[in-house]
């Protein structure tokens, strides 16, 4: 079995992108991957999407992808796990160098959700749940997380002001970041008094409609050797669970994710006080709060008091979502996953500018798919 | 007229939706004079709703008294002018919702405001002759009201429901006797594609209600050997509040037997559902041994009358399920605008 | 262009109408489609039964961002409702306002129209709960 080390990464900026399509946008992200690694071909390439068979009405991204790099030939394959996808193909990717049978590998996250108008993108993003049974009564995915939020407030009595921290955190780390959606800062009142999407869930405590493409080249430890470029090694572990929230024991808990975290760790030797940097799956606020108990770096109920003592914030413990997170960065759908997992090799490799945590060497990725019915944990350090 | 061996009502139920608009508002939106109005306001149905829902809670409701596993129900017929299909049954969607499929029959009646009289008919008829074990008859309607027309301040939405059975023992109330009279009278009708029905104002009195209903009445009494002291309540089909106490006093039916039926005021007028709603509040009401005259009356014309004996098993049933006054007093005003939203009379 | 399936919708009517459903032989999981081995369990018996009717309001919200075909409705309210068994089911709430709401208050299963295709229009047909009467 070899270790995996991402050598190069490649993002485009996060934002609608009318001029630029699908097909435009991965290939962007994968060639600057390409150029960061300084490897001009791969032996494969995985490329995880989850809007574009409905939004773009196109499948079989991966053939597609390779012809515009100018690779057909190479096998290459569409990979799908909700909004997980991008980590989807980086967990196929890896596991494909792990097995000895290849040597490097694209992985691609990309999704263009500018294309739809709303209420189709709101439709779109029920994919990812059980249609039959909660898309078909009009629920959509904010509405399942403003449940969850108000289950979560009442059994813990935490009020809402101490939950709308976390989205006022992402926006003062996106400030510096050239790729980011929203790169500004925004008050608590700003979050507290935007209007209801799902109430409780305010408008600023969930994602925008976003266009987005990042991909990474993954390679063996002897590809990685005649490699200039700085590196970063990488353990992906996954897990699931129901697909539907509200038919597990328990709403306020998200099991994949600590399962997935876990296994992990474990792979990697590593305690949960070793991970020294986190980006947490923020599609809605109140899904960072219960990420962050499920998978142990906080008490029940008590995530709240590490937003507040200012633990996550850049100088604190535990630095989180350093670039922006989905809330400021962005969350253009199956792409976000390979934007966390980049960002965290640009942290571990000494790229990340006005942002950078130094003292940093292990950080952790957590990209759910649904309201974590999917859980991808990926661990990065330093090399 | 029709001797009816055994028929009897094992369960019933009346919905009415929770949205009213006061005719006040009607009035004043149309700059109509507030004088002289024919109701004091009527039911309006909800966005989500329709005939099929209605009827699907009026038949619940009359399964929950009946206390009758729904694949019993045999046939499952609905009467109404607000089908939301004007091509597929009504009925299949009721009977499928309540359980009854596929061991069923089930078809639409149409002859206006007395469609749910109409499926009554029908299916008494199916239990008598044995074909079926027990039925469903439904009168439903979601009326369609010309804005700025007079019966805009009555066409109003609601459904009852009776199933119908074999045996006494399980009875609240027995049907003895029916019959119909029907003539080709255009009073009010409406054509293919058209929103709204026509009438013809003056004329829907009496050669058209009037006419029907006495006659009506007049025969079922006189073949099936019934005086007016036979009878406890009357129920007639209430277009408005005052056409059945015109009714009654033409057949010289003392009007305290009719006022306890008449209900039009407060909910409008339900069409095919109207007279049966009616019947629903007197059983909700009435006593062990009790008789009551039911005289529905349908545009085009027609009038179905019945004679309907109340039975001992009616107190236990009766507290089986919500009585009609609890969806009656259950309402929320809504004004003009919320209303054309929830009619769909804006054109989008 | 909202459509509705008519294989899809029909597929499922006895769940949508009647709150038709299987119950695991063996760990009593509830599963609202047809299921071939248990979530829960993996046993492989099951027992079709109806859910009740009744239940208790445990958490709603109200959709003010809605997705295609539920334009016209909007705002609706989805609410999570444990029913008499304990089966716990997502649903819209009707003949309600939200100001009306509270936590652990008694709601009863309806029928009720969900949602139209907006071309060929056929109706679709759901359960959707209301405060008890």
């Amino acid at each position: 079995m070899s270790k995996v080390y991402v050598a190069g990464v490649g993002l485009t900026k996060i934002d609608e992108h009318w001029w630029m399509s699908l097909e435009y946008l991965m290939t962007e992200a994968s060639l600057k991957a390409l150029d960061d690694a300084g490897i001009s071909r791969v032996d494969s390439i995985y490329i995880g999407s989850m809007l574009s068979p409905i939004l773009q009405e196109q499948s079989h991204l991966g053939t597609l992808l390779a012809e515009e790099l100018g690779l057909s030939g190479i096998p290459a394959i569409g990979v799908e796990a909700a909004s997980a996808s991008g980590a989807a193909a980086v967990y196929a990717g890896a596991r494909e160098i792990e097995s000895g049978r290849a040597n490097a590998v694209l992985v691609v996250g990309v999704d263009k959700m500018s294309d739809g108008m709303a209420e189709e993108v709101t439709a779109a993003m029920m994919s990812g749940e059980r249609q039959e049974y909660v898309g078909f009564i009009g629920a959509t995915f904010y509405s399942i997380n403003a449940l969850i939020y108000s289950l979560y407030m009442d059994r813990y009595n935490v009020g809402q002001e101490k939950i709308a921290l976390f989205p006022v955190l992402c926006h003062e780390h996106a400030v510096n970041i050239p790729h980011a959606q929203y790169p500004f800062k925004i008050k608590l009142e700003t979050v507290l008094n935007s209007p209801y999407i799902s109430e409780p869930l305010r408008r600023f405590e969930t994602t925008a409609i976003a266009d987005g493409a990042a991909a990474l080249v993954l390679v063996n430890e002897e590809t990685a050797k005649k490699l200039d470029t700085p590196k970063t090694e990488l353990i992906i572990e996954a897990s699931t669970d129901y697909l539907t929230p509200f038919q597990r024991e328990d709403p306020l808990w998200f099991p994949a994710i600590q399962l997935a975290t876990s296994k992990a760790l474990s792979r990697a030797k590593l305690e949960r006080r070793d991970v020294k940097i986190l980006e947490l799956y923020d599609a809605t606020s109140i899904m960072a709060i219960v990420s962050l108990e499920s998978s142990g770096f906080a008490e029940r109920g008590k995530a709240w008091q590490l937003l507040e003592k200012g633990e996550l914030g850049l100088s604190g413990a535990l630095p989180c979502n350093t670039f922006g997170g989905l809330k400021a960065r962005g969350h253009p759908a199956g792409a976000t996953p390979a934007y966390q997992i980049a960002e965290l090799h640009l942290q571990l490799t000494h790229r990340a500018g006005k942002n950078q945590v130094d003292s940093a060497k292990t950080g952790l990725a957590q990209s759910l798919g649904g309201v974590a019915s999917t859980a991808f944990a990926s661990i990065l350090r330093e090399v | 007229m029709v001797r009816i061996n055994s028929a009897v009502i094992v369960g019933y139920g009346g919905y009415v939706p929770r949205y009213r608009i006061r005719s006040e508002e009607i009035a004043r939106i149309w700059g109509r004079d507030k004088s002289e109005l024919p109701v004091e306001e009527k039911s309006v149905a909800g966005l989500d709703e329709d005939t099929v829902t209605m009827a699907v809670e009026a038949a619940r409701i009359a399964i929950k008294r009946a206390g009758v596993p729904p694949s019993k129900i045999g046939a499952v017929h609905v009467g109404t002018e607000s089908k939301p299909y004007a091509v597929k049954p009504s009925g299949t969607i009721v009977a499928e919702a309540i359980g009854a499929v596929p061991s069923v029959t089930a078809a639409d009646f149409e002859f206006a405001c007395k469609a749910g009289t109409e499926a009554l008919q029908f299916i008494t008829s199916l239990v008598d002759a044995g074909r079926i074990e027990y039925g469903l008859a439904i009168g439903a309607d979601t009326a369609q009201g010309r804005p700025g027309d007079a019966l805009e301040f009555t066409a109003a939405c609601g459904a009852a429901a009776f199933i119908i059975g074999r045996d006494k023992n399980e009875g609240v109330a027995e049907i003895e006797a029916w019959t119909s009279y029907v003539t080709d009278t255009p009073d009010f009708w409406r054509r293919e594609y058209e929103h709204y029905p026509h009438h013809t104002a003056r004329f829907t009195g009496d050669p058209a209600y009037f006419h029907h209903i006495v006659n009506s009445v007049k025969n079922l009494l006189e073949n099936d050997g019934y005086t007016l002291n036979d009878i406890d309540y009357a129920v007639f089909h209430q277009p408005n509040a005052r056409f059945p106490l015109v009714a009654a006093k033409l057949l010289g039916i003392d009007l305290e037997k009719t006022k306890p039926g008449l209900i039009t005021g407060y909910i409008g007028n339900t069409y095919a559902a109207s007279s049966l709603l009616g019947l629903v509040k007197v059983l909700d009401q009435a006593k062990s041994g009790q008789r009551i005259l039911l005289a529905s009356f349908g545009s085009g014309a027609g009038s179905d009358s019945y004679i309907i004996r109340v039975l001992e098993g009616i107190e236990v049933k009766r507290s089986l399920a919500p009585t009609l006054d609890k969806f009656i007093e259950r309402k929320t005003y809504i004004d003009y605008a919320i209303y054309a939203r929830h009619r769909k009379k804006i054109l989008m | 262009m909202f459509r509705i399936k008519v294989p899809r919708y029909w597929r499922h009517k006895d769940f949508r109408y009647r709150l038709n459903a299987w119950k695991c032989n063996h760990c009593g999981e509830t599963h609202f489609f047809q299921p071939l081995i248990c979530r829960k369990c993996r046993s492989r018996e099951f027992s079709r039964v109806t859910l009740p009717e009744s239940g208790k309001l445990l958490a709603y919200t109200v959709v003010r961002s809605p997705p295609e075909g539920f334009e016209a409705q909007s705002p609706y309210i989805i609410g999570f409702i444990e029913l008499e068994d304990g089966t716990r089911i997502l649903g819209q709430l009707t003949d309600c306002y939200p100001e009306e709401l509270k936590q652990g208050m008694r709601v009863e299963a309806t029928l009720r129209r969900i949602r139209e295709d907006e071309e060929d229009k056929i109706i679709a047909y759901c359960y959707k709960f209301r405060p008890a009467i």
